[in-house]
């Protein structure tokens, strides 16, 4: 697997990065030899090895069905660019 | 891969300038858990509160918060996917589906794509109160839902409130298995019906606690599967129908003039009854769906779905069979019983200790058509499944004629008040007493003897003597004693 120009501005797009025009040859450079690398793990044999979700063999925490938190909408919009009305206020995102 | 072996039923095929057309219909219902809490965080889901009041750090994605998973939402997808007589997986997972959204702090919602907790299954569903087809179920998963953003507070900038963000939701997806909007119609009901028997989700349409995706392709009958469109939320059984009808037209338009279908997402119009475009193929989102690395695993233990499935309330099909066996009711009047678990336990209250049968035709003809005709749900009924039982108890020991009943339960919709006390205090009790009626027969005959005396000839005539004994007896005397008496006098 290799990735060239094109992926990269359109992974670029979806993850809504800024990547100048100049970055996109050199990033897919970066980007083949990580591929490469990863491609290199391929050479293990993992057939009948369960995949490992975590470090340390532990189950799932759960949480019980209670109303802890909440209440607290100066602190959420403390850092909104804007609020009003105790809404997030944003750049009109329909057409 | 989804296949369609069923063709429709003739009478749902649509004919095209090139001969006739079925639509293959699948749909992606999104029901809110009915939890107290978030799916991933300890605020409320309540609706209706002041914007941005019941957001935790977790759903507002601040850096560093991390997701913890609530238990009783867990516990609702499995009661759910018991209900749609599906697999329980023990093991599921969650991953993040990536998208940007500004009513998505987070930037991805986790979602459940590779290991949902609840697998295939299997519903009845009813077409119409007529037929009755099967519709298979794909999954059933567990889901983030995503803020509120608000686009007509002003006309340069939408307003976003994160208080819906992080609400557990169940996404139920069916099998293309539907061929007409009746039968959509139907599947949603039934999803209805049973998450409110299950009380897993309140279903509650109007606030978008339950809310359908549409996906529609049209082939012709039996034909290659061609290209769908999904129309997302869909939020009425009539605007179900409506999209349906509308999309079904377009595509087949589209192919018929020479054109092809683009696989898209479009988005239906309630004023117009007509779906636009919403994302372009050019910019169909690519997901990027991976394993959510915040959230471990979910492994259930098979004594832990066992003990879930054996505290399953009764869900309408088995109530509607018993309902059937035990009670001796028609499977239709048993199927509109159970329709709604409000409307089936309000039956119940009412048969107790009752006639089955005649409780059945009193619930279904009177009560549910004096509702419906009011447009009021059960819940709100001005007459209480107690009083209802009353009445029925005073039919069936004669203490009043079917006739008498109806108007006293006029008395108690419109007034209130004890059935039993207002046939008392008015003087309804029927007349069985044979003297008192036999009075007032000899009367009626003493003062129309040439009636009277056509009778032998006529016996269809006796029927206007019925009429005026009930009239005289203000609708009270028993027509069967009405009856024998008058036919031992004049027959």
């Amino acid at each position: 697997m290799s990735v060239d120009a094109e992926n990269v501005k359109k992974i670029a797009r979806l993850a809504r990065l800024d990547v100048p025009e100049e970055r996109l040859e050199p990033l897919a450079k970066e980007l083949n030899d990580l591929l490469g690398w990863i491609e290199q793990l391929n050479e293990v044999d993992v057939g009948g090895v369960e995949p490992m979700t975590s470090a340390v063999e532990t189950q799932i925490h759960l949480r019980s069905d209670e109303v802890t938190d909440g209440n607290i909408r100066d602190k959420v919009l403390a850092n909104a660019p804007k609020s009003e009305e105790g809404f997030f206020v944003v750049p009109k995102s329909v057409e | 891969m989804f296949t369609a072996t069923r063709i429709a039923d003739k009478k749902d095929w649509i004919s095209g300038a090139t001969g006739d057309w079925e639509i293959i219909i699948g749909l992606e219902i999104h029901a809110q858990v009915a939890s107290k809490a978030k799916l991933f965080s300890g605020s409320s889901t309540e609706f209706g509160s002041e914007p941005n009041s019941q957001v935790s750090l977790v759903d507002a994605a601040m850096p560093g918060m991390l997701p913890v998973l609530n238990e009783f939402c867990v516990e609702q997808a499995i009661r759910t996917g018991f209900g749609l007589n599906a697999e329980i997986n023990l093991f599921s997972r969650f991953d993040r589906k990536n998208y940007f959204y500004p009513d998505l702090p987070q930037g991805y919602q986790i979602s459940q794509l590779y290991h949902p907790i609840v697998g295939e299954g299997e519903i009845e569903v009813d077409v119409d109160g007529a037929d009755t087809i099967k519709v298979g179920i794909e999954r059933l998963h567990l889901e983030q839902d995503a803020g509120k953003s608000i686009h007509d507070l002003d006309p340069n900038s939408t307003y976003v409130d994160l208080n819906r963000c992080g609400v557990a939701l169940m996404e139920i997806v069916s099998k293309p298995d539907m061929r007409s909007s009746a039968e959509a119609a139907g599947y949603v009901k039934k999803i209805r019906s049973l998450v409110r028997y299950l009380e897993t989700c309140d279903g509650d349409m109007e606030k978008g606690n339950l809310r359908a995706d549409v996906n529609i392709s049209v082939r012709k009958p039996g034909g290659e599967l061609g290209t769908r469109c999904e129309i997302k939320n869909v939020n009425s059984m009539r605007f179900i129908a409506q999209a349906i009808e509308y999309e079904a037209r377009r595509q087949i338009d589209i192919i018929e003039s020479g054109g092809k279908i683009d696989q898209e997402t479009r988005l239906f119009n309630a004023d117009t009854g007509k779906t636009r475009t919403m994302r372009s193929k050019e910019d169909a989102h690519d997901y990027r769906y991976f394993p959510c690395p915040d959230l471990l695993p979910v492994k259930l233990s098979q004594e832990y779905v066992n003990s879930i499935k054996a505290a399953l309330p009764e869900l309408p099909d088995a109530k509607r069979a018993r309902f059937v066996a035990e009670y001796g009711l028609s499977a239709y009047d048993a199927g509109v019983l159970v329709s709604d678990r409000e409307k089936s336990a309000y039956y119940e209250a009412v048969a107790k200790g009752n006639d089955k049968k005649l409780a059945a035709n009193w619930v279904i003809n009177e009560v549910f058509g004096k509702l419906n005709k009011e447009n009021i749900e059960i819940e709100n009924s001005p007459v209480s499944a107690k009083a209802n039982n009353s009445i029925v108890k005073m039919i069936t020991d004669k203490t009043i004629s079917g006739k008498i009943a109806k108007q006293v339960f006029e008395i108690c919709w419109n007034e209130g008040g004890d059935p039993v006390k207002i046939v008392d205090e008015r003087g309804l009790k029927q007349v069985t007493d044979t003297g008192a009626i036999e009075a007032m027969i000899d009367e009626i005959i003493a003062a129309n003897p040439e009636q009277a005396a056509k009778v032998k000839d006529k016996p269809k005539t006796l029927g206007w003597f019925v009429g005026q004994v009930m009239q005289k007896s203000g609708g009270k005397a028993n027509p069967q004693a009405v009856n024998q008496l008058l036919r031992s006098k004049l027959l």
